[in-house]
């Protein structure tokens, strides 16, 4: 995989040809035109990879073509054509067949399968791994139990699960999600079919993971031979694995072509928009300027030895020993200057976010000192405090959190919504409450009429902004952003990292950002700390930190991000960290 | 799984003591005893007795004793078998409760045998066929299941019988059959009977059971594992009982350690309505004249069902669902 192929243009590799395929949902009121009008050609040992933001079509696009779109969807036109099922040599068209007969539920799984986003939730809680693998090739083949085991048992090893004759019994739960995913492909390869849908399967993962599990279905791909779908909306993911790129925008296809067509000379402004917001989070956001000029005296908050143990449950009547506690945070420390953003970086199991509730005192941490100066007062250690006293420093310390969807309370106008702080802190007239929160609205970049509308009628980066404002209305201090844009489309988030920015400039508030993608806290960030196990394990300038790693976790993080840039495919030497490899 | 199921039969002795001590405390609570309420009862019907003479009860009894005293005699007897003995019908409590709490568990059984074969097939069909015509009518019917009061189903079902099928209904024989010993035409007249009471008495849950595994099964069907089976090529019927359902299933075994209980102790009304030979009306009876070990002994019982159900509940679902064998 040096570089990428070009494209021999021979009908006879097409596997499924979709054509003028619409798919609609009708939900009574009004009609969403899910997918319109889309084209489509899989081929034979190519990636296809179909790009584009939440709501673009791109999951139904899949789902029509299996013909298992969720109701009220349904197929209105168009053509899914399976050329060569079976072992047969002809065409059917899978849009026309019932979509609960026969005929199409021989296609599924065994000439057409899918591997999907959440590897936790895409399997059965209470069956084993073996159970459900085994569960399709018996559906289509006339195969034994002992037979249809020993071939589970070979696609397992195929996907690299360590000891595979034991693993076949293992619960979903006992697997991590990387060897969850890998199980989901078995599940998809066992039955050795034409094509595989693969729908954002790493995007749940983490990028250590992720770049492990694009290595597998690319090896997977070229020893089977099989065409893939691949959707994902990560143009370093579309950079790394595919041939050929779709990319669809609010159900249409906006572009399609080669790779290399796509990223370097893309037609439709749509395409060179996406680009132009994965390639601006690849450098330092041009309003962050150079860091500021900090002095040692001037910390705003010192954390010193901070550990947190999370204690494992004892049971009454237990002969076992009590586990040792999780250790969350292992000796943490490090000093946050004023006007200081400084990034948290570490995969998901890494104690970012329990440092970010620490700071904040909303978990109590085992040990450590966290001292905050704010302004004008004197330095007081947050760790020793009682937690009835920690709730005036609430004021000056607050949190922006991840889900924009879940953090605002859907029965609140946006108006109580960002109201609620201040009259909290004794604000009670309301005339210059309404006059603050529009003040606030408009700095957020929304219009102050959005005040009296309730949250679910604002799209994700609106209620993030919402969310912002809200944090903002008593002008902290400090702010601990928790993986504060990672639920949004990449094309918001550029913006939201520039509005954040702003604020923290203009209102000379200092920022924690907690984030688990590097291309994020590079733009944002004057200084990284990049955590594992509850350690960190380096910290320093952004710049130094991403370009010129010292530690051996670091670089195998930062190696492990798939580059926008599909000439530097295979190029960059992946470095695995030993303790990271599974098993 | 066997550590689990030995430290879950551990669990049961400091449970049972507990269930003890709660059960010989609610029999004392009312003020007074059995024979305040027996000299009450002599006062009454115009010949009240002497102090000495009720003394010499509490003495034979035993109630002049300190409460603890009168506590472990109660619970050591309890356990070598012996429950004391009934004020009220003067025999040994056991005679009169056994045969009482054979025929609670024969109905309890049937009751709860026949909410489940509707009420599981019922709710399934309510959840994959949500918003059609059939789940409308299923939900109706549920609501106006629950909404009955089950004494009044219980004399609407009773006039229909009589009316229209003949049966003498009531009690679970007809008059010839009641003392008669037990031969295969004893056993059918039973069947006839049986149905009644299952049916009053199952109403109202399968009313609510339908609702509850329609809910649980509507949480499920939009689960992702659910379109990964239909995406392997499964057909529909399968997918949906070997996944969605199993997994619904779960809220049920959890509660099959109540179930029990209410379902022996029965609807004290309808029984009494039904005259049934079953424990309710006697129960509220003892508690009335404070029969205190008539009384303690059946809520002794009831809470040893409730102990047995818990345990069974959770066995069943350590073996059903793998994550909570898997949790140690």
């Amino acid at each position: 995989m040096t570089s990428v192929p070009p494209m021999p243009p021979q009908a006879n590799d097409v596997v499924v040809e979709v054509k003028d395929l619409s798919t609609w949902f009708d939900t009574g009121k009004q009609v969403i035109k899910a997918v319109e009008s889309l084209n489509l050609t899989l081929r034979r040992g190519r990636t296809h990879c179909i790009v584009g933001e939440s709501g673009s079509g791109k999951s139904i696009t899949a789902r029509s073509i299996l013909n298992i779109v969720p109701k009220p969807g349904r197929i209105m036109k168009g053509q899914v054509l399976l050329h060569g099922a079976g072992t047969g040599r002809d065409v059917i068209d899978l849009a026309a067949l019932d979509p609960k007969g026969r005929q199409i539920r021989s296609v599924r799984g065994r000439d057409i399968s899918m591997i999907f986003q959440e590897p936790m939730s895409s399997l059965s809680p209470v069956h084993t791994i073996g159970q459900q693998i085994m569960e399709t090739i018996q559906l289509h083949r006339r195969i034994g139990k002992k037979e249809a085991r020993e071939r589970a048992i070979e696609v397992l090893a195929q996907v690299k699960i360590p000891r595979p004759e034991r693993s076949i019994d293992a619960y979903p739960f006992e697997f991590s999600g990387g060897m969850r995913q890998r199980a989901m492909t078995a599940m998809a390869l066992i039955c050795e079919p034409k094509l595989v849908i693969a729908d954002e399967p790493t995007t749940a993962l983490d990028v250590t993971t992720q770049a492990e599990i694009l290595d597998l279905m690319k090896g997977l791909q070229q020893r089977h031979g099989m065409a893939l779908m691949f959707i994902t909306h990560d143009m370093g993911v579309v950079a790394e694995i595919a041939d050929d790129v779709t990319v669809m925008y609010m159900g249409e296809v906006v572009e399609h072509g080669p790779v290399n067509d796509i990223f370097f000379a893309p037609k439709h402004p749509y395409t060179q928009r996406l680009l132009a917001s994965v390639r601006a989070l690849e450098r330092r956001s041009h309003r962050a300027g150079p860091a500021p000029k900090l002095s040692n005296d001037d910390a705003i908050l010192e954390v010193s030895n901070v550990s947190m143990n999370f204690e494992a449950r004892r049971r009454f009547f237990s002969r076992t020993p009590k586990e040792p506690p999780v250790k969350a945070l292992d000796d943490v420390s490090f000093t946050l200057k004023r006007g200081e953003v400084l990034g948290i970086v570490g995969e998901s199991g890494s104690g970012k976010t329990t440092l970010g509730r620490c700071v904040l005192r909303v978990l109590d941490p085992s040990s450590g000192r966290i001292v905050f100066k704010g302004r004008d007062a004197e330095p007081v250690d947050l760790a020793a405090l009682p937690k009835s006293a920690v709730k005036p420093y609430w004021r000056k310390m607050r949190m922006i959190f991840q889900d924009p969807f879940s953090s605002l309370n859907p029965r609140m106008t946006v108006f109580q919504v960002i109201a609620e702080p201040l009259l909290n802190h004794g604000m009670t007239d309301r005339r210059a409450l309404e006059t603050e929160v529009a003040g606030l609205l408009e700095r957020v970049g929304l219009p102050r009429e959005a005040m009296w509308r309730y949250p679910h009628a604002f799209s994700g980066g609106q209620r993030q902004r919402i969310g912002i404002a809200r944090t903002i209305a008593l002008r902290p201090e400090l702010i601990v952003a928790d993986e504060a844009t990672s639920a949004l489309d990449v094309s918001l988030r550029a913006h939201m990292l520039d509005l954040l920015l702003g604020l923290c400039r203009e209102f000379d508030m200092s920022f924690i950002f907690i984030g688990h993608d590097i291309g994020v806290i590079r733009y944002m960030c004057d200084r990284v700390a990049v955590m594992h196990r509850g350690r960190i394990v380096e910290i320093g300038d952004t710049d130094t930190v991403c370009d010129r790693p010292s530690h051996a976790y670091t670089r195998s993080l930062i190696s492990a991000i798939p580059k926008p840039d599909p000439r530097l495919r295979g190029k960059t030497q992946r470095i695995r960290y030993a303790s990271e490899v599974e098993g | 799984m066997l550590g689990f199921i030995l430290r879950r039969l551990l669990w049961m002795f400091p449970s049972f003591f507990a269930v003890t001590v709660v059960a010989f405390v609610i029999i004392q609570l009312p003020p007074g005893d059995f024979v305040t309420s027996y000299a009450a009862d002599l006062a009454t019907s115009g010949s009240p007795a002497d102090s000495a003479t009720l003394d010499a009860l509490r003495l034979r009894y035993g109630l002049d004793q300190p409460m603890v005293v009168q506590y472990f005699t109660w619970v050591g007897n309890a356990l070598k078998g012996d429950l004391g003995m009934s004020f009220e019908y003067r025999s040994p409590v056991s005679d009169i409760i056994w045969d009482r709490l054979g025929m609670t568990t024969l109905v309890a059984f049937c009751t709860l045998a026949f909410v489940w074969l509707v009420a599981f097939p019922v709710g399934i069909f309510s959840a994959v066929r949500q918003y059609s015509i059939g789940d409308y009518v299923v939900t109706f019917l549920s609501f106006l299941g629950m909404a009955t009061p089950s004494f009044l189903l219980a004399l609407v079902v009773m006039y229909l019988s009589v009316e229209f099928l003949g049966y003498s209904v009531g009690g679970l024989f007809s008059p010839d059959f009641v003392n008669a010993p037990w031969s295969f035409a004893r056993v059918i007249d039973l069947v006839q009977h049986l149905w009644i009471p299952v049916v009053v008495l199952g109403v109202a849950g399968i009313a609510a059971l339908v609702r509850i595994m329609r809910a649980n099964l509507l949480d499920e069907l939009g689960k992702p594992y659910v379109e990964t089976g239909r995406a392997k090529g499964l057909p529909e019927t399968t997918l949906i009982l070997r996944y969605p359902t199993r997994v619904a299933l779960n809220p049920f075994i959890s509660t099959v350690g109540w179930v029990l209980p209410v379902l022996v102790s029965g609807d004290v009304i309808v029984s009494s309505v039904l005259s049934l030979p079953t424990s309710g009306p006697i129960l509220i009876q003892a508690l009335k004249t404070q029969d205190m070990y008539l009384g303690g002994a059946l809520i002794m019982f009831q809470c040893v069902l409730v102990l047995i159900g818990t345990l069974l509940s959770d066995i069943l679902l350590a073996f059903v669902d793998p994550r909570i064998r898997y949790d140690n």
